[in-house]
């Protein structure tokens, strides 16, 4: 089986198991930034932990302080392994942004439409280039 | 599409000017290479709603800016910070939470941010000219921005914000390019009673309808041309941008882009939708969660309440003492006024608390108990059984006085039928 391949946004590999979102989430008001768990009670994944996790979003929404959320994820170890963005979201892309500036961490940010987002494995592998590999 | 830089950017961004204006620049240049901007934009002035504390490490960054040197390029407000500094309203955060978010405050201050701290700058005296590129923070502020004062900027979120003020540089996508502010759906407001129409508590509901409307895309409202006011475009504003993604609307001859369709359409052909009363009683509805009647709390100020309002609400009370707790989020700019009229001490006595800098959503400020919360904000509505636990009931600001004087929800329906 072929997995898609994924564009780099901001540069960077991981691994871990994948959390696919079935609907957009803020993280300011939908993410405990202490704990990393999803809090909005509308939402269909509340109660899952992002932490760790290969994070598929599958649209941009909501409120401009979502950065300093994912910053705070950031700086306490929390934060998803990778960002899987449909679109390009510039908010949350900051929070990376300024980690690596403040010499925390921060996760790498790739681009994938949903449909390719439903298409990876449950947990995987994603190199530097955005080549995708299962992982057992 | 690459991005070009001019060579003084360039300089800045190779540390001409130190290594904080360099960090500045590095976040701006690639926020705009991944956004696909070809350039940036000069920005003449700044709203930074960055320093509400979420966390130590947005304390942590403000501090980092202020060790490199930090310093602002442009005329820079400040949105509500997480402690009242002003008025002194009692904020239930831990004492380090508290500390850090003091620090993140005065970090904001040192760097020479005007200690406005208010969602409301506009009405504390920052108003950029129509047609300017700016860069502001915070979904109410940023709408009032582009969509009454017809200044542009793009929703910038935390950090970001202050990135720019440093460089008076923002990246140049979206609402800056002229053609992406133009009008692509309409809703017609004609069919209703002027009466209504009239009313401020019409203004959050007809923005709640627009904002679940308009999502993303940009609208133009028709109908309400001679009814809007500066308080109720700010609550249409702020309705609005809590429903949906607002950051532009078009009020039909009475926002500055749009004094006929075919300036704010660019002429073209764009769909009309009739606002009907069931439409809008539904998004009425939409803003109380709870059908109990028995009234805990009341807060107003969602954006922040002018002097006027404040004033309005010393009228609406006329001396009574209300019985419940009944909470005026403001700025220390509406104080101010409140003071020279000589009526803050009036309006304290009667049971209001003043809250400035902050508000009751964004800080732990509400009794323990969870209850029922009344409010005449649709940005209240929307976010206050999230954030504070309390359910919501919906209505004008006097339906909020006569409820917070007798305990029991007083609301008026005559002018939705």
């Amino acid at each position: 089986m072929t997995f898609p391949a994924l564009t780099p946004l901001l540069p960077g590999e991981a691994s871990g198991p994948v959390l696919q979102l079935s609907a957009p989430l803020s993280f300011w008001g939908g993410v405990d930034p202490a704990s990393g768990r999803i809090i909005q009670v509308r939402h269909p994944e509340c109660g899952r932990t992002i932490g760790g996790m290969i994070l598929c979003l599958p649209a941009t929404i909501g409120s401009s302080s979502s950065s300093a959320v994912l910053l705070e994820l950031i700086r306490l170890g929390i934060a998803p392994a990778a960002l899987v963005m449909g679109t390009p979201d510039a908010i949350l892309m900051i929070g990376c942004l300024v980690a690596r500036e403040m010499g925390w961490a921060a996760p790498p940010a790739f681009a994938l439409d949903p449909a390719g987002q439903a298409r990876l494995p449950g947990s995987a592998h994603i190199d530097a280039g955005g080549q995708v590999s299962p992982l057992s | 599409m690459s991005l070009s830089l001019t060579p003084e950017e360039t300089r800045l961004l190779a540390g001409d000017q130190g290594e904080g204006m360099a960090l500045a620049m590095r976040v701006i240049t690639e926020t705009a290479r991944l956004m696909g901007a070809s350039r940036l934009v000069p920005v003449v002035s700044a709203h930074i709603d960055g320093a509400l504390y979420h966390g130590d490490s947005g304390t942590l960054f403000a501090e980092h800016l202020v060790r490199l040197g930090a310093k602002l390029a442009i005329p820079t407000t400040l949105n509500v910070g997480a402690l009242d500094l002003a008025c002194g309203a009692r904020t239930r955060l831990p004492p380090h939470q508290h500390d850090m978010a003091y620090r993140m405050m005065r970090a904001y201050e040192a760097m020479g941010c005007a200690p406005t701290w208010t969602c409301a700058p506009y009405q504390a005296g920052h108003r950029p000219a129509l047609g300017s590129d700016v860069a502001w923070g915070e979904s109410n502020a940023v709408a009032f921005c582009n969509s009454v004062l017809g200044a542009r900027t793009n929703r910038y979120g935390d950090f970001l914000d202050i990135c720019c003020a440093m460089t008076a540089r923002a990246p140049y996508y979206g609402l800056h390019i002229p053609e992406n502010r133009r009008a692509v759906f309409a809703l017609d407001c004609s069919g209703l009673s002027p009466a209504l129409r009239n009313s401020d508590v019409f203004w959050p509901v007809i923005g709640t309808l627009f904002g679940q409307r308009a999502g993303t895309s940009i609208g133009v409202v028709l109908g309400l041309d001679g009814c809007a006011t500066e308080d109720r475009l700010k609550a249409f504003g702020a309705a609005a941008a809590s429903a949906g993604a607002v950051g532009l609307f078009h009020i039909l001859g009475e926002t500055p882009e749009a004094p006929d369709l075919a300036t704010v359409t660019g002429e073209q052909d764009i769909p009309v939708i009739p606002v009907t009363a069931a439409m809008l009683n539904a998004a009425r509805a939409g803003l109380s969660t709870t059908g109990e009647t028995a009234i805990d709390a009341v807060a107003i100020g969602s954006p922040h309440c002018s002097a006027e309002e404040l004033l309005e609400l010393d009228r609406l009370i006329g001396g009574r003492r209300l019985a419940r707790p009944f909470y005026a989020c403001t700025g220390r700019h509406a104080v101010a006024e409140l003071e020279a009229a000589g009526r803050r001490r009036a309006l304290e006595e009667a049971g209001v608390t003043l809250v400035a800098d902050t508000c009751v959503v964004v800080t732990p400020i509400l009794e323990g108990v969870k209850g029922v919360l009344m409010t005449n904000s649709g940005k209240f509505a929307h976010y206050a059984p999230g954030n504070t636990g309390y359910a919501v009931q919906y209505g004008a600001m006097a339906e909020c006085v006569e409820s917070a004087v007798t305990g029991r929800l007083v609301r008026e329906e005559r002018l939705w039928s």
